[in-house]
């Protein structure tokens, strides 16, 4: 019965557009999850936005039975926060790429995390151009051989986690295409986090990158490529039989083999803490990669601080309260005036 | 008692108007002590135009050519329009103000110099070879003052830094200046009392009364000059910019339309002052945004008006292209904002505090594709007040981005402005589409009338909508790739655009209705056109003059009224974008008078182009 109602209530999320990604594509299964959440969320559909740049994650608004504003090539942060810094009450989403957000977008993005306007930022990091038919990316792999690449990529990649960090990020978490409980799981947090929540949900694009995260969506091989953070657990991954660690010595993290009934706290393997002031912490989790560490998935960082909306709508709402509402009549005739 | 209220002991002279020019080194606060001295010649009554000319450099090297700046003001009992030609008099602060500004004072003008700064030092910085000033004496009133001296002598005992003391002397040049020309000083003192206190506050207040002093009893001026107040039309007044115009019009706009403001700007010579002043009125409700860069600015703009609120940008012509992509999004989704291009010179960076008309067919055309938007243009100080708030109707009434033009000049420039009654405003509250309990809601059904879109916004239950840069269906707003729609959804907006021109007031000439010579103009050049039209007049030439507010749509009867005339002049500070836009539009030859070299038409120019236009 609950569990119709809640379809029911899903369907109200799903647009009358026919989606256009290609067959296999990973943005298929992101959309149904955050259609999925939508209807647990709690915001009534009138209340939630979805903005976009351009390229293929950038059709999503499209999609969604929401309000939703398809912009400019790299710019949705900046669309999104001038609605949320007019409307603090609206649940303003914003769907980027690798290439719209970290290319075109890279500056919008960091100033929209830094200052901390509540949206949360979904970016489907495919490594690749596919929307203008699969040049390489920021976060593409060195010497991958693209169209525009044909003797291999010299552009070194730029991790979004770390950036995210860099920027200042309240909320930053990874998730991936394939793990519908995960993503639905990591879109909660993300939504309730006040302030920038910021998702680099791992996409596959088969057509121009096909399985550049199959050893993550692979189940034989996922309880080894990745790393699962979960909060106050400690950081091991790997199967029974083959577990290990992460410890850190002088700043640098390394990866110790754990026997299945070892305490990981006694070999030193660190808890994580995603609410740890510092984010140092996190930032060691960001250069954990392929293939000398697993890389992980769950959210990476939370903490507070004020939002950039509540701030500004604060602002106002003390100059009205020291000055009153302001009378333009007043305005034009104060400082010197003379009668003729 | 304050100087001014001094005994009068000299006799006084009457004079219609005068033009005064304060230059000195960047650091020597010439800005300040002309918008002082005009506020007190505001006060006085009198008509008043301004021109404040300074470097880009904030402080460049001290008494170099580089660092010198400049205000004037032209003040008269009559009604003025241009802050003149040459100036009457020039109070030089050092040599380089003074070879950069000398020559174009009027023949046997006054010239008032810093005697103190002049030694063999400071006349080589200048790029003086040999001393100057026994040629100068030959050709004007050369007055020399030691103002450094003189001030210095005031302020001693106080408890001020040497240099804090010399920091003080252009308020002994403006309390001279006060005595000269028989200004109050009152609202200076007040000012002063309003921003400094103690020792500084006592300085400031001592220098400028000893100046005022100094006037009455120096032999260097027999006489003092009275320029009696103008007879201008009743009411009550006071100083604005252009660019405080622009934020009170944004303000305003908030007020009448009743919904709140948002300014998304990034700072720029010469528009950052509007989002400085807008941003001191939170308590009107407005929110201001100073975004990372231009295109953010006009973004987190549209972002604004989607969400429901008076969005606006104000950027100036190198900042404003980079907006472009963005606006033709705004064309696209047909939601309503303003956005502001302060010109400055250019191309590239230019000259970033000199004016300029030359980003015309940049705003028209400068986006890609068929994206026409209306354009309007404030054509003084004050008129920049009610330029933007025409600007916001008209992006609301008809769901359109609309472009506002100012410039470098009117941005700085300062006008007597008659202050409107709020109640004589037109009021236009917003109205967004309605909820919708079932039916399915048309994103892009249009008011049969005026062709607009609904302003359907976020919140609103049963309006869930989404828009976006691809092109729409017709009516539905869905994605649509067919030809005929696309060629459809073109028209739609074309017609949309063109149809404002029904509503917009027909152009009115001044002078006859048809006849010899129409001079046509557009923009911060209104007061110099319309000065030179009044001069050609004396001089017994038959000429009329109209000046545009709307250029894109143009008003209905325009084509039409410049046929009415034998020749058609059109002054422009650039190479000539609305005499192209008008010959190609109406078949008419219009004959361009062009000039960019940063600066404003002068009066005499413009008189000398009517009289070979209207011989020829
Ligand atoms: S090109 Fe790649 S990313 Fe784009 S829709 Fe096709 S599969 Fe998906």
């Amino acid at each position: 019965m609950a569990a119709e109602a809640a379809k029911v209530s899903r369907k109200e999320f799903v647009s009358d557009q026919d989606v256009r990604w290609c067959p296999g594509c990973g943005d298929y299964s992101i959309l149904a999850n955050v259609q999925r959440v939508m209807p647990d969320l709690g915001v009534p559909r009138e209340n939630v936005v979805f903005v976009s740049g351009i390229g293929c994650s950038s059709r999503f608004p499209y999609y969604m039975n929401t309000y939703g504003f398809h912009t400019i090539h790299g710019r949705a942060p900046a669309f999104a926060t001038g609605i949320k810094a007019c409307r603090p009450e609206l649940s303003v989403w914003i769907v980027t790429g690798d290439g719209d957000g970290l290319s075109i977008g890279g500056n919008h993005l960091l100033h929209t995390i830094r200052r901390n306007v509540d949206t949360q930022i979904l970016l489907f990091n495919n490594k690749i151009y596919g929307l203008t038919k699969g040049q390489y990316s920021p976060t593409s792999n060195l010497g991958i051989r693209t169209k525009s690449t044909p003797q291999g990529s010299i552009d070194h990649p730029i991790d979004p986690i770390g950036f995210a960090l860099g920027c200042g990020a309240t909320f930053v978490a990874r998730t991936i295409d394939v793990d519908a409980k995960h993503m639905q799981e990591v879109l909660t947090r993300a939504h309730e986090h006040k302030g920038t929540a910021f998702v680099e949900i791992l996409q596959n694009c088969p057509v121009f990158n096909d399985g550049v995260w199959d050893e993550l969506q692979d189940r034989k091989t996922r309880a080894d490529a990745s790393l699962v953070l979960e909060q106050g657990q400690p950081l091991v991954f790997g199967s029974p039989g083959s577990l290990r660690g992460i410890v850190l010595e002088n700043g640098i993290p390394s990866v110790i083999e754990l026997g299945d009934d070892e305490d990981p706290a006694s070999r030193g393997v660190m808890v994580h803490d995603e609410r740890a002031p510092s984010a140092s912490y996190a930032g060691v989790l960001a250069t954990l990669q392929r293939p000398d560490f697993p890389l992980p998935v769950g959210v990476f960082r939370a903490v507070e601080k004020p939002t950039y909306e509540a701030m500004l709508q604060a602002q106002v709402d003390r100059a009205i309260a020291e000055r009153g509402r302001g009378d333009l009549q007043a305005l034009l005739n104060s400082g010197d005036t003379w009668q003729i | 008692m304050t100087a001014n209220q001094t005994q009068k002991t000299k006799p006084s002279e009457l004079v219609e108007s005068v033009a005064i020019r304060f230059a000195g080194d960047s650091g020597d606060g010439m800005q300040l002590t002309g918008t002082k001295f005009t506020d007190e010649t505001a006060l006085a009554g009198n008509d008043l135009s301004t021109f404040p000319d300074f470097p880009a450099e904030i402080r460049a090297p001290a008494g170099t050519l580089a660092g010198v700046s400049g205000f004037q003001i032209h003040f008269s009992s009559h009604d003025i329009h241009t802050p003149a030609d040459r100036p009457d008099v020039l109070i030089a602060f050092n040599p380089a103000a003074l070879r950069a500004n000398v020559e174009d004072v009027r023949p046997g003008g006054m010239v008032i110099i810093n005697i103190d700064a002049f030694n063999q030092k400071s006349l080589v910085r200048a790029g003086y070879q040999d001393d100057p000033l026994p040629e100068l004496r030959e050709r004007f009133k050369l007055v020399e003052i030691p103002f450094t001296t003189l001030n210095r002598e005031a302020l001693q005992g106080l408890g001020l830094s040497a240099r804090e003391v010399d920091r003080c002397k252009n308020f002994f040049a403006l309390g001279l200046l006060c005595w000269l020309y028989g200004r109050p000083m009152a609202a200076t003192e007040r000012w002063l009392g309003s921003k400094f206190k103690g020792d500084v506050l006592e300085g400031n207040l001592r220098t400028l009364r000893a100046g005022h002093a100094f006037g009455e009893t120096t032999e260097l001026f027999p006489a003092s000059f009275v320029v009696p107040s103008a007879k201008i039309e009743s009411g009550t007044y006071r100083n604005i910019t252009g660019n405080q115009a622009l934020a009170w019009g944004i303000v305003a706009a908030g007020v009448q339309m009743e919904r709140d403001v948002f300014l998304g700007a990034y700072p720029i010579t010469p528009a950052s002052d509007v989002l400085h002043e807008v941003a001191r009125f939170r308590h009107f409700g407005v929110k201001t945004f100073q975004a990372e860069d231009e295109i953010a600015a006009a973004s987190s703009t549209i972002g604004a008006a989607f969400a429901g609120q008076l969005a606006v940008t104000v950027s100036s012509g190198p900042g404003f292209v980079l907006k472009q992509e963005a606006l033709g999004l705004a064309v696209m989704v047909e939601l309503p904002l303003v956005a502001i291009n302060v010109q400055r010179a250019g191309p590239s960076t230019g000259s970033p505090t000199k004016t300029e008309q030359g980003d015309l067919l940049a705003v028209l055309f400068g986006r890609h594709s068929m994206s026409s938007l209306p354009i309007l243009a404030a054509s003084t100080p004050g008129d920049c007040f009610h330029t933007v708030l025409e600007a916001f109707r008209i992006a609301v009434r008809y769901m359109t981005p609309v472009i506002v033009l100012s410039d470098g000049y009117l941005a700085n420039s300062a006008e007597p402005w008659k202050i409107p009654d709020v109640a004589s405003l037109e009021r236009a509250p917003v109205r967004f589409a309605e909820p919708m309990a079932d039916g399915e809601f048309k994103p892009y059904a249009r008011d049969p009338e005026t062709l607009a879109r609904p302003w359907a916004i976020p919140g609103t239950p049963g309006l869930e909508h989404r828009i976006g840069g691809l092109t729409k269906q017709d009516i539905t707003g869905n994605v649509s790739y067919a030809a005929p729609n696309h060629g459809r959804m073109n028209e739609l907006r074309k017609q949309k655009i063109e149809g404002i021109a029904d509503a917009l007031p027909p152009v009115e000439v001044d002078g006859p209705d048809s006849g010899r010579l129409l001079v046509v103009g557009w923009g911060g050049t209104k007061g110099s056109i319309t000065a030179a039209v009044e001069a050609a007049r004396e001089e017994g030439l038959e000429v009329s003059q109209i000046h545009l507010r709307h250029l894109n749509p143009f008003p209905s009867n325009l084509g039409e009224v410049l046929r009415r005339f034998e020749k058609v002049l059109l002054p422009e500070l650039s190479d000539g974008h609305l005499a192209l836009l008008l010959r190609a539009r109406y078949l008419v030859d219009v004959q361009s008078y062009s000039k960019v070299e940063g600066q404003p038409f002068k009066v005499a120019e413009l008189v000398d182009a009517i009289r070979k236009l209207h011989a020829a």
